[in-house]
C-alpha cells in the first residue's frame, strides 16, 4: 500500500518523445486506469513505474521514495502482463511462489500465501497444473495470483484482458474489481479499452501523444470532457462532432447546424456561450442525446427530420446513422420504434447535454 | 432453362471435390515412392555393415556367397577379436572422454554466449552474433594447418586433450547460433516477470531460460555430440599414437594395414561406434518436447 507520484516524467527513444513531462499523483489504495490509443505512452508510463524502462528525466516516487534508479525487484511492485508471462515449466503453485522463494521466505509462509491468493481467485484446484493445461482465463488468474502473493505496495496491470475473448473479458473485469475490493492496494492499470477504464477505475487518466489529456472520475470524463479528444475517446459509440455556428436570435442563442436546423441553447447554458455568437464551432452531442422525441411537435426547435442511412439494432437499443451537410451523425432510439434504413424519422437533440468545442484548440468550452 | 442452371454449379462442386481428393492421393503416392527410395538408399550401408559384422572371415573370403546375406550363420567372432586383440577399447574410452568434455565446454560457453547475445541488448551484440556464425563457415579442412601450429605450440600434439581444445571451435559457433534463436523466441515478458519477481540475470538464466529453452539446448547438445564423436580431419592430423587415438581414425588406421582390409572387424567397430549416437538420439528425441513453451504466453 503506497502512494505513487510521477513528476515531470519524460521518456525519449532517440529523438522521439514517447512520454512528455507528465505529472500524476496516485493516492494510497486508488485504482487508476491509464487509457488511450496505441502509441499514446500509457504502457511506457507503466513500465517506467515498474522499472522496466529507464526514465529520461523527471522523478517517479513510490511511498515518498524516489525510485528512478531502483531495479524492479527493489520497488516492491507486482505486474500482470498482457500475455500472462507465466513460466511454462512451472506449475501454477511454483509460478505463484517463485518470487517468494527468491526472497527466501519460509516454506510454510509461502504455502499459506499461495493458498490464500488461490482462494481469493478461486484457483485452488489448479495449483498443480502447468500453464499449458490452463485456459486463458485461468492463466490470467494465476498471473494475478503471482502478483497478489507478493503483497506488493503497487499492482501494475498491462492490458491484462486484451488476449481474452469478449465474454471472458467481462468476467475477468468483474474479477479484477472484486480482487481490488478484497486486497486494497494501489493499482495502476493500462488499457486501450475505454469500457474497461470506465468500469474499473476510481480515476481515469486519458493519454494522447505522450501527454495526459485529462484526469478524472469516469463520470467526470463522460459528462465533462476537457478536450475534443477525451470527448471522442470516452463513450461508445463516440460523441458526434458537428460543425456549427452560434447565432444570437433576440435573447436566445442558437446552434446552426444546417440551413434548416438551428438548435436552441438552453437558457442555463446560454450565458456561458454568449460570447461565441457568430463564431464557427463544433457541437458535441452524444448519440444517446439524439433520440426520438417524447412528444412529437413540429414546432419544437430542438427537433428535426432526417432520412436514415444505416440502422443497427443492438437489442436493448437501436443505433441510427444519418447525414446532415456531409457530416455523419449517430443517434439512439428505442428498439420498439423499429425503423429501416431509408425511412424518414423525427429526432430530438438533448441540448442540455451539449458541448461546444473550439475547433482550433480542441478545448471543450 | 432453369434445370441446367441448377445442375451446373452442383456438378462443378462435385468435380472440384473429386479432383482435390485425387490430387491428395497422387501427392501421397509420390511422397511414399520417394520416401521409400530415400529410406532404401540410406539404410543399405548400415544394413551391409550389420550383415558383414556378424559374418566369419571364412564366409567373407568365399567370393561365391551373396554379400547381402549371412549364409554360414551369424557369429560374434569379429567383435571378440576387436575387443580383445586390438586397441578398440582405448579408442572408445578416448572418444568418450573427448566427447563428454567437448559437449560440456560447448554447452557452458554457448549457453552463456547465446543468453548474452540473444537477450541482453548491448552495443555490437547483433554484429557479434553474426561474427560468431561466420566463424562456423570456415571449413575445418582449411583450419587444421594453423590449428596444428597452435596445438603444437601449447604441447598438446598427439594428445586427445588437444581435441578437447580444438573441437569447440567447430561446435561453439553453431550451438551458440542455434541457441540465440531459441532464446530470442522466448517472450520478453518472461524475463520482465522474472526481474519483477526479484531474479538476477544468473537466476533468470538457470531457473527460467535453460528449462524453457530445453529443446534448443538438446538440439545443440546433439549437434556438439555428433561433431566430436564423428570428427575425422583433426584427429587424423593431430594424433598418431594408438593410446591417444579416437574411434573414427583409430579403427581405420589399426584395421587397414597396407592393402589388407579387415572388413569384419572394421564393420564390427563401425557398428559399435555407431551405437552410442543411436542410443543418445533415440533417448533425447523423446525429450525433444516441442510443446514445452506452450502456455507461457497466449497461443
Amino acid at each position: 500500500m503506497a502512494e505513487v507520484a510521477l513528476h515531470k516524467v519524460v521518456k525519449k527513444y532517440g529523438e522521439v518523445e514517447a512520454v512528455r513531462a507528465i505529472d500524476l499523483d496516485i493516492p494510497d489504495n486508488e485504482f487508476v486506469v491509464l487509457v488511450g490509443p496505441s502509441g499514446c505512452g500509457k504502457s511506457t508510463t507503466l513500465r517506467m513505474i515498474a522499472g522496466l524502462e529507464e526514465i529520461t528525466s523527471g522523478n517517479i516516487m513510490i511511498d515518498g521514495e524516489v525510485v528512478n534508479d531502483l531495479p524492479p525487484k527493489d520497488r516492491d511492485i507486482a505486474m500482470v502482463f498482457q500475455n500472462y508471462a507465466l513460466y511454462p515449466h512451472m506449475t501454477a503453485f511454483e509460478n505463484m511462489s517463485f518470487g517468494l522463494k527468491l526472497r527466501k521466505l519460509p516454506k510454510e509462509e509461502i504455502r499459506q500465501r499461495v493458498e490464500h491468493a488461490a482462494r481469493i481467485l478461486d484457483i485452488t484446484e489448479l495449483l498443480d497444473r502447468r500453464p499449458k493445461a490452463l485456459s486463458g482465463g485461468q492463466r490470467q488468474r494465476v498471473a494475478m495470483g503471482r502478483a497478489i502473493v507478493r503483497n506488493p505496495k503497487v499492482f501494475l496491470f498491462d492490458e491484462p484482458l486484451s488476449n481474452l475473448d469478449a465474454k471472458l473479458r467481462v468476467q475477468m473485469r468483474t474479477e479484477i474489481k472484486r480482487v481490488h475490493q478484497k486486497v486494497k492496494t494501489t493499482t495502476v492499470y493500462v488499457t486501450h479499452d475505454q469500457v474497461e477504464a470506465m468500469t474499473l477505475a476510481d480515476r481515469v487518466v486519458v493519454m494522447n501523444g505522450g501527454r495526459i489529456e485529462q484526469i478524472g472520475t469516469p463520470q467526470d470524463l463522460y459528462h465533462k470532457p476537457a478536450t475534443r479528444f477525451v470527448a471522442g475517446f470516452i463513450g461508445s459509440p463516440a460523441m458526434n462532432f458537428i460543425p456549427c455556428r452560434l447565432e444570437q436570435a433576440g435573447n436566445d442563442l442558437r446552434v446552426r447546424v444546417s440551413d434548416t436546423i438551428a438548435l436552441p441553447v438552453p437558457s442555463s447554458l446560454a450565458p456561458r456561450y454568449k460570447g461565441l455568437a457568430g463564431k464557427e464551432m463544433l457541437l458535441g452531442l452524444r448519440p444517446e442525446h439524439i433520440t426520438e422525441p417524447r412528444h412529437n411537435g413540429a414546432g419544437e426547435p430542438n427537433q428535426f427530420s432526417v432520412t436514415l442511412d444505416v440502422v443497427e439494432p443492438m437489442g436493448m437499443e437501436t443505433m441510427v446513422f444519418f447525414t446532415i451537410n456531409d457530416t455523419e451523425f449517430c443517434g439512439r432510439v428505442e428498439p420498439k420504434s423499429a425503423v429501416d434504413a431509408g425511412a424518414t424519422i423525427r429526432l430530438q437533440a438533448g441540448m442540455d447535454h451539449m458541448h461546444i468545442i473550439d475547433p482550433a484548440s480542441g478545448a471543450v468550452l | 432453362m432453369s434445370a441446367p442452371a441448377i445442375t451446373m454449379p452442383a456438378t462443378g462442386a462435385v468435380k472440384k471435390g473429386v479432383s482435390l481428393r485425387q490430387s491428395r492421393r497422387w501427392a501421397l503416392i509420390a511422397s511414399y515412392v520417394f520416401l521409400v527410395m530415400f529410406a532404401i538408399f540410406f539404410l543399405l550401408p548400415p544394413y551391409y555393415m550389420i550383415v558383414t559384422a556378424f559374418k566369419s572371415d571364412a564366409e567373407m573370403a568365399r567370393l561365391a556367397t551373396n554379400p547381402w546375406l549371412i549364409v554360414d550363420g551369424a557369429t560374434l567372432d569379429q567383435f571378440k577379436i576387436l575387443l580383445t586383440q586390438t586397441d578398440f577399447l582405448i579408442f572408445f574410452k578416448n572418444t568418450v572422454i573427448v566427447t563428454v568434455c567437448v559437449v560440456a565446454i560447448t554447452m557452458v560457453v554457448s549457453v552463456l554466449a547465446a543468453f548474452s547475445l540473444g537477450r541482453m541488448q548491448f552495443w555490437g551484440s547483433s554484429l557479434l552474433a553474426t561474427g560468431i556464425f561466420l566463424t562456423y563457415l570456415v571449413p575445418d579442412t582449411l583450419l587444421f594447418i594453423p590449428m596444428f601450429q597452435i596445438v603444437k605450440s601449447i604441447g598438446l600434439l598427439n594428445s586427445y586433450w588437444g581435441m578437447v581444445l580444438v573441437y569447440p571451435t567447430l561446435t561453439v559457433p553453431f550451438c551458440t547460433w542455434i541457441m540465440i534463436g531459441y532464446f530470442q523466441s522466448i517472450p520478453k515478458e518472461l524475463d520482465e516477470a522474472a526481474l519483477i519477481d526479484g531474479a538476477g540475470h544468473l537466476q533468470m538464466l538457470l531457473k527460467i531460460f535453460i528449462p524453457v529453452a530445453l529443446p534448443g539446448i538438446i538440439a545443440a547438445t546433439i549437434f556438439a555430440f555428433t561433431v566430436s564423436w564423428a570428427a575425422f580431419v583433426y584427429p587424423m592430423a593431430f594424433l598418431y599414437s594408438s593410446d591417444q587415438q579416437v574411434l573414427t581414425v583409430g579403427t581405420v588406421t589399426s584395421l587397414i594395414r597396407g592393402d589388407v582390409y579387415k572388413w569384419g572387424m572394421l564393420m564390427a567397430g563401425a557398428l559399435l561406434a555407431a551405437a552410442p549416437p543411436l542410443v543418445i538420439y533415440a533417448f533425447l528425441m523423446d525429450y525433444y518436447i516441442a510443446g514445452l513453451t506452450a502456455g507461457a504466453t497466449k497461443g
